[in-house]
């Protein structure tokens, strides 16, 4: 019991990621009618954006240190961040510890002008194209900006801590009865599943109450009809080009104290959520945050020890095994629509 | 005179024979006239550094082509010498190899067996490179190895770990420098002892390749000596990069350390995972709960942050080390980057030098005639002690660091520290146990 209960919440964590992802990718097919295959690089740069945060954060002055010696053998040069002579040891040191939550409020406006620049400047001159075409350029804009990212940041993981106060685990066990330790769960993805409940919450909101999610709305039905009412319905599809970009980009963000982040995490990322979207049916927005919770839990149950003695190799094919069974039994997905990629 | 007799069938035979030679490889007739594969005849000879370029270990191919650069600006007489003043053999002269000015080229392994043939490939056929060496992977290096021993150069490994590249895989042509799983496992396992104590119950996460596989088997026999026990080895996929799902049920199979075998970006996450997890944290068993990371490099320590703190390893070399030939390399590549070497660094620099001075002992470019000057080959003062390249497995034995993720870092660079030098005796083992032939030497011609 204990086990499948921690299978579970691993899911969650995991499928939090890939919904966020495959939300934005849904987004975009929908609204824009292309498969974008440069999202999972939006994720990793949303992820930089916290790693330039925190660096723009550490940004220091050097103070040379007579008591101790370099490998060289020479005074220690030592970094002092500018925040710390600004604002106190203490308060610059908490600034610098709470650089992943502030990364949030940097990485928006940058993930929309991302996102914007990337669908007017390249991606709008593609809408007509067959989709072959649209993935063949959104995968090569990927890989140029992960060598941008690899340019400028290096190959080696960034580690990018969660503030101190997140650090460590919860005993869900202890609380539900259990033994102590045998449900534990670390702070940080607790709320990284809690964030991405939000995200997902507010992009709905905005999509269900709002007047502009409306006209979206309406432009992702009947797209000629909107435009013949006089809306200029592009305008409204790049920013939600923007939107998608700036979910992706949270995701990244968030996911920074996980895992360090390196120029290629959104590749690892990239085809698990298009297997999340064809699996939650093309277009469909609900369907691709209940295929990513579903595929992250699937997919944490195929890692267990008991399940892959009896079936090695399972946590690696399960994804897939599930999207064949999916396909082959609702042919649309779980919530897809009739009429989408059907044409 | 004779007459010629031209038939259809003579005509397709000798078109098919001379077909055959001109589609051969170059690799195997463009020498025909020289003794061996790409004799140098002119005032120059060429090295071929074949390191990861691009891809995950792209920053630590980038410090083993730094030493490599270094090697030859002290080959050619340039700098300050560094190892060179230092190194028991006094062969060299810092006037290149044997007279000639050492040149290079450069490959980009790729970190992928075939891109890193290809390359080496490359680098052999058109650009005439006499040695291959470099890389940051057991399956590159095994994978190259072979291609070197097909086209008869010399290879000398860069950072290969693995039992394989000298036991099951080994080649005449090759060499490593490089300590191996076992002197790991046979390193660790006695300060594990003295840390933890004999009564613990080890949960194994190991990368699902060959590497991995080594490894864990080496630490478990060694630990398993020691009196601990192995509850669990899980194999992970070399493509995980969230290993919550494998660190969660951890804590439920009743073990009290966690062993990760794994490496590069695999030991990064796996690490931040299970602090994260807050593992570290707990106590089981009524012990405190540990995790080992059998192989350190202070690239993934400086991945993985403030996690490694307290986590012991093992290393084959480390900047802070005092004797004097780790020192004047520290200082030469110090004074030249800005920062100390990797142990990936030094290995390198240290390959390329073993390579020049066995073909100043020989006298001889020939691969055959290296070979030999390296085997059982004995020397001192290149950074790890006193160190023997085996001849029954072109092996190097000297001492293995064990080392420890530093508490109180002064810098990105200070983050282990030394616990332990285990001495050659302790991490010596016979040269059959893996298994595999060297097989003859290959010249190439």
């Amino acid at each position: 019991m204990e086990a499948i209960i921690l299978q579970i919440l691993n899911g969650l964590d995991k499928g939090s990621a890939y919904a966020l992802i495959a939300l934005g990718l849904t987004l975009i097919f929908g609204t824009l009618g292309v498969v974008n295959f440069a999202h999972g690089a939006l994720f990793m740069i949303g992820a930089f954006c916290a790693v330039t945060l925190s660096r723009i954060l550490t940004l220091s002055h050097t103070v040379v240190d007579e008591t101790q010696k370099d490998f060289l053998g020479n005074p220690l040069k030592v970094d002092v961040p500018y925040v710390m002579d600004w604002f106190g040891e203490s308060t610059g040191a908490a600034i610098i510890d709470w650089a992943v939550p502030l990364s949030i409020l940097f990485a928006i406006p940058v993930m929309i002008a991302i996102g914007v620049i990337m669908e007017r400047g390249l991606i709008k001159h593609f809408y007509k194209r067959p989709h072959a075409d649209q993935i063949l350029v959104t995968f090569g804009l990927a890989i140029v900006l992960q060598e941008i990212i690899k340019y400028y940041y290096g190959a080696n993981p960034i580690p990018t801590p969660a503030p101190a106060a997140f650090k460590g685990s919860f005993d869900f066990g202890a609380m539900m009865g259990f033994d102590p330790n045998t449900i534990i769960y670390p702070y940080w993805r607790i709320i990284y599943f809690a964030f991405a409940a939000v995200i997902i919450g507010a992009v709905f909101a905005f999509l269900q109450f709002t007047t502009f999610g409306m006209v979206v709305r309406a432009g992702m039905a009947d797209r000629e009809t909107v435009q013949l009412l006089g809306i200029n319905i592009d305008r409204r599809f790049t920013l939600m080009f923007g939107i998608a970009a700036a979910v992706a980009g949270l995701a990244g963000v968030m996911y920074t104290p996980i895992n360090s982040p390196n120029y290629h995490m959104g590749m690892d990322f990239l085809v698990l959520s298009f297997v999340v979207v064809v699996v939650g049916g093309m277009g469909s927005l609900p369907g691709a945050v209940a295929a990513g919770f579903l595929l992250g839990i699937l997919e944490s149950f195929a890692s267990m020890r008991e399940v892959l003695a009896v079936l090695p190799g399972l946590n690696q094919i399960i994804i897939y095994l599930v999207a064949i069974i999916i396909l082959l039994t609702r042919p649309r997905g779980l919530m897809g629509r009739k009429g989408v990629m059907e044409d | 005179m004779s007459k010629m007799n031209l038939t259809r069938r003579g005509v397709l035979k000798t078109g098919a024979i001379a077909g055959a030679g001109v589609a051969a490889p170059t690799i195997f007739t463009a020498q025909s006239a020289a003794a061996f594969t790409n004799e140098p005849t002119g005032s120059s000879v060429t090295l071929g550094f074949n390191v990861p370029q691009t891809g995950p270990y792209a920053d630590e191919g980038a410090d083993e082509l730094r030493a490599y650069e270094l090697a030859v600006e002290h080959l050619n007489g340039g700098g300050d010498g560094g190892l060179m003043n230092t190194f028991s053999s006094k062969a060299l002269q810092g006037n290149g190899i044997m007279g000639k000015k050492v040149e290079y080229v450069t490959g980009d392994t790729q970190t992928k067996s075939d891109a890193a043939r290809a390359s080496a490939r490359s680098m052999i056929e058109k650009d005439g490179a006499v040695m291959i060496t470099g890389g940051s992977s057991s399956g590159v290096a095994v994978a190259v190895q072979a291609l070197c021993q097909e086209a008869g150069v010399i290879f000398m490994a860069g950072l290969t770990h693995s039992n394989d590249t000298t036991g099951k895989d080994k080649k005449a042509n090759g060499f490593r420098h490089f300590f191996n799983s076992y002197m790991s496992g046979a390193a660790l396992a006695p300060i594990l002892a003295n840390n933890y104590g004999t009564d613990r119950k080890a949960y194994h996460l190991t990368a699902d390749y060959n590497w991995g596989y080594t490894t864990e088997e080496a630490v478990r026999t060694s630990t398993e000596a020691m009196g601990w026990e192995t509850v669990a080895a899980v194999k992970t996929p070399l493509t995980q990069t969230d290993f919550s799902s494998y660190i969660a049920p951890v804590l439920q199979s009743g073990a009290d350390v966690l062993v990760l075998n794994h490496y590069g970006g695999n030991m990064v996450n796996s690490l931040t995972n299970a602090v994260q997890f807050g593992l570290r944290d707990k106590l089981v068993n009524n012990k405190n709960f540990e995790i080992v990371v059998p192989l350190y490099s202070r690239l993934m320590a400086k991945g993985a942050g403030a996690n490694v703190k307290g986590i012991f390893g093992s290393t084959n070399w480390h900047w802070s080390l005092q004797d004097e030939g780790s020192k004047a390399f520290v200082k030469s590549f110090g004074t030249k980057y800005g920062f100390p070497p990797s142990q990936a660094a030094h290995t390198c620099y240290v390959q390329a030098m073993l390579y020049a001075d066995a073909v100043e002992r020989a006298g001889s470019f020939n691969p055959c005639a290296v070979a030999e000057a390296l085997e059982g080959f004995e020397f001192d003062g290149m950074g790890n002690g006193p160190t023997l390249y085996r001849a029954e497995d072109h092996q190097c034995f000297k001492d293995v660091l064990v080392v420890k993720g530093k508490e109180n870092p002064t810098s990105e660079f200070d983050l282990l520290e030394i616990v332990e030098v285990t001495p050659t005796s302790q991490v010596t083992y016979d040269a059959s146990i893996f298994g595999g032939e060297l097989g003859s030497c290959n010249p190439g011609a």
